[in-house]
C-alpha cells in the first residue's frame, strides 16, 4: 500500500465503497476512503495556508517599501528593540514546532500518551512566546515606543530633547537657606522656584509641587548624586533625548506592532486549536488510522513558525 | 505516488499509518537542531558589519529554514505535489507583488524628497512637538 494512496483507487477495488464507512467510523459519507478524506482535509488547508502567505506576504511588501524609502529608520530603530528576547522567541517556536512534528509522528504510530505530551509542550511552547511577547510589547509601550504622536511624547517622569532644552533655559533658582545662621546652603528640593516650563508634553503632576516631581528630575535640577540602584537611572537612553534619532522613526514602530502583532494574534489562535487538540486527544479520538486534525493543525502551527522566522531578522538583527 | 513504506518495511515494527507519511525521528531531531544552529548563524551575523551582504545573508539564512520547515515539518517533500504547488505559487505572488512595488518605488524615486511634504511636517510638529524636524529638500542619490 502506497503511503499516499490514490483516491481513484475506490473505483478499481470492490473492497472498497460503502463498506469503508463501516470499517471506519470517522470517513465522512461524502468520502469514499480515509485516503480521500485526508487528502481532501489537507488540501483544504493547504489553501488557507497560501491565503495566509498572501495576508502576511502584504504586510512584508508594505516593509518592503518603508525600509527602501526609509533606511535610516530602520537601522537606528532596530537597536531598541531585544535582540535576545527576540532570539529566545525563536528558538521557543523552533521547538514547538519540533515537538508539533513530533505530535503529527506520535498520532501516527498509536502513542496517544506522547502525542498528548508533545501536544501540551507544544502548547507551553505558544504560552511562553506570548509571555516574552508581552514583556517586550509592555517595556516599549511604557517607554513611549510605539506608533503614532504618543513615540513624541516624553513617558512620565522623562524628559525629552525639547524639555531639556526647556529647562536648561530657566535661570538657575537662589540657594535656599534652611536656617539664616548657618552659612552653609542646606540640600532642599528647590524644583519648585523653577519657572513653569510651557512645554505641553510634561506631565502636569511633575512640574507641580516637590513631592510629585520624581527623584530624576529632582535629581537633575539640583544636581545631586544619583543612586545607582535606582532603574531609572541604569537604563538606556530614552529616544526622545537622543539627537541622532532620525525623523520618522515612529513608522518602524508602526510596522513592528502591525507585523509581529498580526503574527501574535495567529498565535492565540494556535493555542485555541492546540487546546481543542488536547481535548479530543484525551477522549482518544486519534489514531494511526485518524489523526488529521493533528496533522492539519500542525500545518497551521508550522506556517505561524515560518513567519517568524522572517519576523526575527527583518525587525531585530538589521545591522 | 508510492513514496513511503510497505507496511512490511516499517521501521521497528511500528504500527504504519493508514494515510500520510511517517517522518523518522532522528531526522525530526535532525530539522530542530539544524533550525536552532541556522538561528545562531544569523544572530551572530548582526554583528558582523558586511555592507549589504548583512540583508542577503539574515534573508538567505531565513529563506533556508523556511524551506526545511515545509519540506521536513509539514511533510512536503513527500506529500501530493498539488500542495506543494498551492504554497509555492502563494509564495510566487507575493514576490511577484514585492518586485512590482519595489519597481514602482524606485520609478518615482527622481521625485521623492527627503524628510516630509511640508503639509505632513507642519501636522506632525502640531501634533508631536518633540519629533525631529524632517526638512522637505529633493532626493538627492
Amino acid at each position: 500500500m502506497s503511503s499516499i494512496p490514490s483516491t481513484h483507487a475506490a473505483g478499481h477495488d470492490d473492497h472498497h465503497g460503502h463498506g469503508e464507512h463501516a470499517k471506519y467510523p470517522f470517513l465522512a459519507h461524502h468520502f469514499e476512503t480515509p485516503a480521500h478524506q485526508f487528502d481532501s482535509a489537507k488540501l483544504g488547508m493547504w489553501l488557507f495556508l497560501a491565503t495566509e502567505v498572501l495576508f502576511f506576504g502584504a504586510l512584508f511588501v508594505a516593509y518592503a517599501v518603508l525600509r527602501v524609502r526609509f533606511p535610516e529608520v530602520f537601522s537606528y530603530a532596530s537597536h531598541y528593540l531585544d535582540t535576545l528576547m527576540g532570539g529566545v522567541n525563536t528558538c521557543v517556536l523552533i521547538l514547538s514546532s519540533l515537538t508539533m512534528a513530533m505530535a503529527v509522528r506520535f498520532a501516527q504510530t498509536d502513542r496517544t500518551q506522547a502525542m498528548l505530551v508533545c501536544l501540551v509542550l507544544t502548547f507551553m511552547g505558544a504560552v511562553g512566546f506570548m509571555v516574552i511577547k508581552y514583556f517586550e510589547y509592555s517595556h516599549k509601550i511604557h517607554e513611549h515606543l510605539v506608533w503614532g504622536k504618543t513615540f513624541y511624547v516624553p513617558p512620565e517622569g522623562e524628559l525629552g530633547q525639547a524639555e531639556r532644552a526647556e529647562l536648561s533655559k530657566a535661570p538657575e533658582p537662589p540657594p535656599a537657606t534652611l536656617n539664616p545662621l548657618d552659612p552653609a546652603p542646606a540640600i532642599v528640593p528647590t524644583l519648585a522656584v523653577l519657572p513653569a516650563v510651557e512645554a505641553s508634553a510634561i506631565k502636569p503632576a511633575s512640574r507641580g509641587p516637590v513631592g510629585l516631581a520624581t527623584p530624576r528630575e529632582q535629581a537633575q535640577v539640583e544636581r545631586l548624586p544619583v543612586p545607582s540602584e535606582d532603574p531609572a537611572f541604569t537604563k538606556p537612553a530614552l529616544h526622545l533625548a537622543d539627537p541622532a534619532m532620525p525623523a520618522n522613526t515612529h513608522l518602524f514602530f508602526a510596522i513592528y506592532y502591525c507585523m509581529t502583532g498580526l503574527h501574535g494574534i495567529h498565535v492565540l489562535a494556535g493555542m485555541v486549536m492546540l487546546a481543542w487538540l488536547i481535548w479530543r486527544g484525551a477522549r482518544g479520538h486519534f489514531s494511526s488510522k485518524y489523526f488529521t486534525p493533528v496533522d492539519v493543525g500542525g500545518l497551521y502551527w508550522h506556517i505561524v513558525d515560518l513567519v517568524w522566522i522572517f519576523l526575527f531578522p527583518l525587525f531585530y538583527l538589521i545591522h | 505516488m508510492a513514496h513511503g513504506h510497505s507496511p512490511s518495511r516499517s521501521p521497528h515494527g511500528e504500527p504504519h499509518p493508514l494515510v500520510g507519511h511517517l517522518v523518522p525521528m532522528w531526522m525530526l531531531f535532525a530539522v530542530g537542531g539544524a533550525l536552532l544552529a541556522l538561528t545562531a548563524i544569523t544572530v551572530a551575523v548582526r554583528y558582523v558589519d558586511a555592507g549589504e551582504f548583512n540583508m542577503v545573508i539574515a534573508l538567505g539564512v531565513a529563506v533556508i529554514k523556511a524551506t526545511l520547515v515545509a519540506l521536513f515539518f509539514m511533510h512536503l517533500r513527500w506529500d501530493r505535489p498539488f500542495n506543494l504547488l498551492t504554497f509555492v505559487a502563494s509564495t510566487v505572488f507575493v514576490l511577484l507583488l514585492l518586485a512590482f512595488a519595489l519597481m514602482d518605488t524606485g520609478q518615482y524615486r527622481h521625485l521623492q524628497f527627503e524628510g516630509n511634504p511640508p503639509e505632513v511636517e507642519s501636522t506632525l510638529q502640531s501634533q508631536a512637538p518633540g519629533a525631529p524636524v524632517a526638512r522637505f529638500k529633493p532626493y538627492a542619490p
